[in-house]
Order: C-alpha cells, then structure tokens, then sequence
C-alpha cells in the first residue's frame, strides 16, 4: 500500500486588516459615511466564513490554490497610465463620438471623461470615489444598498470594506441617453484588486453601457474581487455589455445583481474570456410588474482556465419575463461550471422564465458541467430550462472542408456560427470582432 | 488541361465492414457520366469517399484526379483541386450565413494559390453571389440565412447548386440531387448544372434513382452500380431499359456469372 500525503490546504482568507480599510479611507479623504460603511462592511467580513466545497455555491469551485501571498496583497497604483491599456480597450464605441470614458490602471484613475452630450443631458458617469463625494445623497442612497449588500458573501463584504475604485453611471429621469458609455479596469501587476460598478437608472431613463476588466498575464497570481450592481428604475432600459479579459492568472470573484423596476428593461450581456479561475454570481431581480430581464454570454475557457457562472432569475412581481442564453466553447482542459436557478415568489403569476446554457467542447480533457434548477412558489407561470452539451460533429468538419475551408478554419466557422447568438446582441461592431478576434486566436493558438 | 477522375480497383470499408468491393469509373473533364443502382449498393460510399469522408477507408485501390493519387488528402485539399460534391443530405450550420459561408470557402481557394491574398473584395463578392443566386432563382433574402439551418429540402439542394456555381468546380458529383425537388426546382437545378457543364465544361457524375433528371442533364455514359462494384456501363439506353425492367436482369446476369 502506497502511503498518500495530503497536503492539508485551507480556503484561507486574503492577508488583508483593517488597517487596510482605514488606510484605504484615508488615503482618498472619503466622506465619513463611506468611511463608516466600509468599517461595517469589514466586521460583517470578519463575521462571515471563507465559502469552501461543501457550500453548494462553491461545491464544484475550488480556489485553494491561489497563492495570497501575491493576489492578496492589495494592488496599489504602480505608475500605470492611461496608455498601457491596449488601444482597441480604449477605442470610442461608436465612430468616433464618445459619450464617456473612464479608465483605471491598477485603481488608479487615468482617464475620467463625459463628453458634452452626456453632460447636457445631465448623465453622470465618473469615477466613484469623486462622485462619493460630488454626487454624495446619490451613491450613498444606492451603493450596497439595494443590489448587492456587504453581507451578501465574505467576497461582497471585502469588496464593500476595501474597494479602490469603481464607475458610476447615473441616468436621470426620463433620459434616453444619446451615446453610449465605456469604463476600463486594467491592470498591469499582480495583487488584489477591488473595483466596484454602481449603475442608476431613473425611471423611464436609457442607456447602453460597456465595462471592460482586463490585464496581460502577470508575473505572479492575481485576483479580482468585484461588486457589480445595476439598478434599473421603472420603465427604465438598461443595456450593459460586461467583457472579462484577465490575464492567465488572475482569480476573479465577483457579486454582480440587478434590480428591475416596473416595465423596466434589462439587456445584459458578458463575454467571459480570461482568468485562471472565475467565479461570478450574476444576478437579475424582477422586481417590478411587467419587468424583462435578458442575461446572455459568451464564454471560451482554454488551457486550463476554469469558469464558474452562476446566475438567478428571480421573479418578484406578477407578468415578468426573463430570458438567459449561455453559450461556451471550451478547449484543452478548461472547465466550465453554470449553475442557473430561475425562481418565481408566490405573487409573481404569468410571469415567463426561460434558460439556456450550451456548450461545445472541442478538446478531450475540457469539461463543462450545466446544472439548472427551477424555484417556483406561483402557481400560473411558465418557467423552462435547457442545457446540451456537444461536439464539432465530423459530418459538419466534412461538409465545411468539402468545400475547401481547411480544418481549422472550418472549426472556426463552427464555433464562430455558435456565438454568433450572443454576439448578435452585442450593440458595437468593433466589440464583436474583438470577441471574434480573440476566439479565433484561441482556437488557433497551441 | 482537362481534368480526368479515375477511380481504380477501389475497395472500401466503414467501421471494418466492406462496401465497395473494386470500383473502376473515370470521369473526365466536359463528360456527363450517370450512376445508378439500387439502395445501399455502394453509391454514396463512392462519392464519400471520392470527397474524402474520414469515415471511409479505402483498403485497396486508387483514386487519380489528374494522375495524382487523392486518397491520402483531407476533403479541402481535393476540394480546391477542383473537386465537387452536392451532398445528398447537407448539413445545416446554425450562425453561419450563406453569405458567409461562401465567401470563406471563395477566399480559401484564393489563399491556397497565393498565401499573400487578402481575399475577394466585398463589391465582388455580391456582385458574384447575386449573379449566381438569380440564375437559380432564389431571394436575395437567402444570402442571410443560416447555411442548411431549417432550409426545405428543396432549398438545400439548391444551395449546394449555388455553392457549386459559386466554386466551380472541374468535376461535380452531385448525390441524389434530384431527390425531394419537384419539377419545377429540378429544372432549375438540372439548368444551373448544365450552364456550368457548358460554360467551363465540368464534368458530371450524377447517382440518381430515377430518369427523370436526366432528361434535363443528358449523360453520355451510364454505370450501373450493385453490391459494391460498378456492373454494368453503357450508353443513355440504359436508363430506359433500367425504367422498363427495374435492377433484376441484372442480379440474374450476376448469379449466372456472366
């Protein structure tokens, strides 16, 4: 008999204090209430336990092996600018009008721009910290309040004690805004990074919104701990393109939530293409009656990249709908993990809930698992999920080849005609062929 | 120089079980060649493995195009020598376009002669592809939607038609393309495939069941094909005598031996 040592490994924490926290406060010269709420938010990250595998969120993701030594250390500005953010990251959404950009390399503002449309509209979108103190009634009113509170998990708890820096788009009243905005979290050294997303819609307000987290690969592991949260007022419209393109080895683990007002409209839509290990909760509450909810992404785990979504569709109010189109390739020896629930509340009749995640694996050591589940407590809805996982078929190869694609580039074609469900609902041409510029890369690549 | 397709002593196995058992049929350049035979004779084995399907191995034989042996080359290598295949059940590719689809097999082509090419420009690519699309009488509409994704059967063959007209190709197969189109449709097709016999003289092998395409595309010679080995060839007659006297004659010459 073989004797087998195991090496006893811990879901240890981040070797972060509060000293940070006061550190972190002081450093920006917060208002006293942020000041106040991070020290909470902190002693409730105290409070909780680190989630680990037999916590049925976390039972098939396990982070034991990030090295906190480098991911933990929070990430302090290391003389990044605006320019080290690859130009196509930073390019105008639209022609070349803009409506706004704000950019951060490794927290620290670099850029903090709305155009004169935006601004004569009256949207605000800047840095969070500057509008913590410009915009003070509005942010504190909405941050960790509504969509995603500290003591949601131990990760949404750090995150609220220590974020460095995040955007915040306000949309008033009534605004149908004329351009859409860009934000950038980029990085360019390991350690821990903390980034926030605070989006106010007014009612009847509307907007298209792209936020892009990214950085090479580092030296050594780094992590993401980030706090998304969208709050979409009644008859409000929401379109919110979210691009994951971190570095091979960087561990993200984020809280995203959306609340969804009365006939309000929520597109969401989120490439995931980088990282070492993700582990994104991404919520939609329907809150409002009538209101619609549309989750969709795009995922392409290679390597050995490992993914974990994991979504709710929570229907709150009577007539709501909400939709979720999940699509991933994986290759090499990627993982993937969608764990997708879909619940509707007592109240919350005829309302229609649908999701779907499928996958194609194109390697033989790739795995996907899909688990979708169903919480329904009314009595009139309709509610369907639907999950598949395949292959590129030979027969399709074949077909494609017999017309004179060589092979990888008929799997390209393939895998491209896969995504292009989700693409199509991605409102900027050059952000689709970024996504497919890079799936080509991937497929290409060893 | 015209090209010729000789198909020598083929043998053929799928998952170790042998289907064509010596096939021996040259096809060149400005010919139109039928074949016939009845179900699970070998027809399609034949054309699959002509077009280089992975699940057919060839055990014996040789298939020439050009004088060059063929059977070590992936599908796309004989494709852009010049080789075609109208599938009898295509496969449909959600996402991709018609469009689409076809551009990237035009620019392909470009890219094997001259690995500098940046492919065919937009403008010329429309302009061909509508060209093609009129003469087989389909809706512009149809450059947009996903390639074989819901199609009727009517609607695939005929955009294996227009695949074809788009590659032209030297030598086509066209497996059972008459199958499922009314008579209508089968005009069209049969018309789109002569236009590209005449015009840049391909050659035709066409598997079918039944005379009626042929009426429309004329073959000089027809084979017929049973249990895996080419039986009888002989001149248009033959799918006259076949229509009157079905496939029996035939089986009895074989028992016999003759």
């Amino acid at each position: 008999m073989t004797t087998r040592r195991r090496v006893a490994r811990e879901f240890t924490p981040p070797p972060l204090t509060r000293a940070d926290v006061e550190a972190v406060s002081k450093q920006y010269d917060e208002p006293i209430w942020l000041r106040q709420a991070r020290l909470e938010a902190w002693a409730q990250y105290e409070a909780l336990p680190m989630p680990t595998t037999q916590d049925e969120a976390w039972r098939r993701t396990d982070y034991r092996h990030i090295d906190w030594g480098s991911a933990g250390a929070l990430l302090s500005p290391n003389g990044g600018a605006f320019d080290d953010i690859p130009p196509e990251n930073r390019d105008p959404l639209l022609g070349e009008e803009r409506g706004g950009l704000v950019a951060f390399v490794d927290g620290k503002p670099v850029h903090d721009e709305i155009g004169e449309v935006l601004a004569a509209q009256g949207v605000i979108f800047m840095d969070l910290r500057r509008a913590a103190r410009e915009h003070a009634d509005l942010v504190r009113a909405h941050l960790g309040t509504r969509a995603v509170p500290p003591d949601e998990g131990k990760f949404a708890a750090l995150n609220a004690a220590l974020w460095t820096h995040g955007v915040f788009l306000y949309v008033p009243r009534g605004v149908q805004a004329a351009l859409p905005v860009h934000s950038v979290f980029y990085a360019t050294h390991p350690g821990a990074l903390i980034g926030r997303v605070l989006v106010v819609l007014e009612e009847g307000a509307s907007v298209d919104f792209l936020h892009e987290t990214l950085s090479p690969t580092l030296g050594a592991d780094g992590s993401y701990i980030g706090v998304t949260e969208l709050i979409v007022g009644d008859d409000a419209r929401l379109r919110y393109v979210a691009l994951q393109d971190w570095g091979l080895n960087v561990f993200e683990f984020s809280h995203q939530r959306a609340r969804v007002g009365r006939d309000a409209r929520l597109d969401w839509i989120t490439g995931q293409m980088g990282g070492k290990f993700l582990k994104a909760f991404m919520e939609i509450e329907l809150d409002g009656e009538g209101a619609w909810g549309r989750m969709s992404a795009l995922y392409f785990p290679a390597d050995t990249q490992f993914m974990d979504l994991d979504t709710q569709q929570n229907h709150n109010a009577p007539h709501t709908t909400s939709d979720l189109l999940f699509k991933g390739a994986l290759k090499d020896h990627a993982r993937s993990v969608w764990q997708g629930m879909i619940k509707a509340l007592p109240g919350a009749q005829k309302t229609d809930g649908f999701q779907a995640n499928r996958t194609m694996i194109l390697s033989r050591g790739a795995r996907s698992d899909s688990i979708p589940g169903l919480e329904i407590q009314a009595n009139d809805v309709r509610c369907t999920h639907a999950a598949a996982t395949g292959q590129i078929e030979d027969e399709v190869l074949y077909y494609l080849m017999s017309r004179g694609l060589p092979r990888a580039e008929a799997e390209k074609l393939v895998v491209d005609g896969f995504f292009v469900p989700v693409l199509d609902r991605i409102p900027f041409e050059n952000v689709r062929e970024r996504l497919l510029a890079h799936v080509e890369r991937k497929l290409l690549g060893a | 120089m015209s090209a010729t397709l000789e198909i020598r002593n083929l043998h053929v196995s799928v998952e170790g079980k042998p289907i064509l058992r010596g096939v021996n049929l040259t096809v060149r350049q400005g010919e139109i060649h039928a074949l016939m035979g009845p179900n699970g004779s070998g027809k399609s084995t034949l054309s699959n493995t002509v077009m280089g399907h992975p699940a057919y191995e060839v055990t014996e034989g040789e298939i020439l195009f050009d004088g060059v042996d063929i059977v070590g080359l992936e599908p796309d290598e004989r494709s852009r020598l010049g080789l075609f295949l109208a599938f009898q059940y295509p496969v449909a590719i959600p996402g991709v376009t018609v469009a689409n689809f076809l551009r990237h097999a035009i620019n392909a082509r470009r890219k094997a002669e001259n690995p500098e090419d940046k492919g065919i420009s937009i403008p010329e690519f429309r302009k061909l592809m509508m060209e093609k699309m009129e003469t087989l009488r389909m809706d512009r509409s149809f450059a947009g939607r996903y390639l074989n994704d819901g199609f009727s059967g009517g609607e695939k063959k005929r955009a294996e038609i227009l695949q074809m007209a788009v590659l032209e190709p030297k030598i086509a197969i066209m497996d059972e393309t008459d199958s499922g189109l009314d008579i209508d449709a089968l005009r069209i097709v049969a018309e789109g495939a002569l236009t590209l016999h005449e015009r840049i003289e391909m050659g035709i092998l066409i598997i079918t069941h039944y005379q009626r395409i042929l009426n429309y595309i004329r073959p000089q010679v027809v084979h017929i094909m049973m249990d895996g080995r080419i039986v009888e060839t002989g001149g248009p007659e033959l799918v006259e005598h076949l229509e009157e006297h079905g496939y029996d004659w035939l089986r009895e010459k074989q028992s016999n031996g003759a």
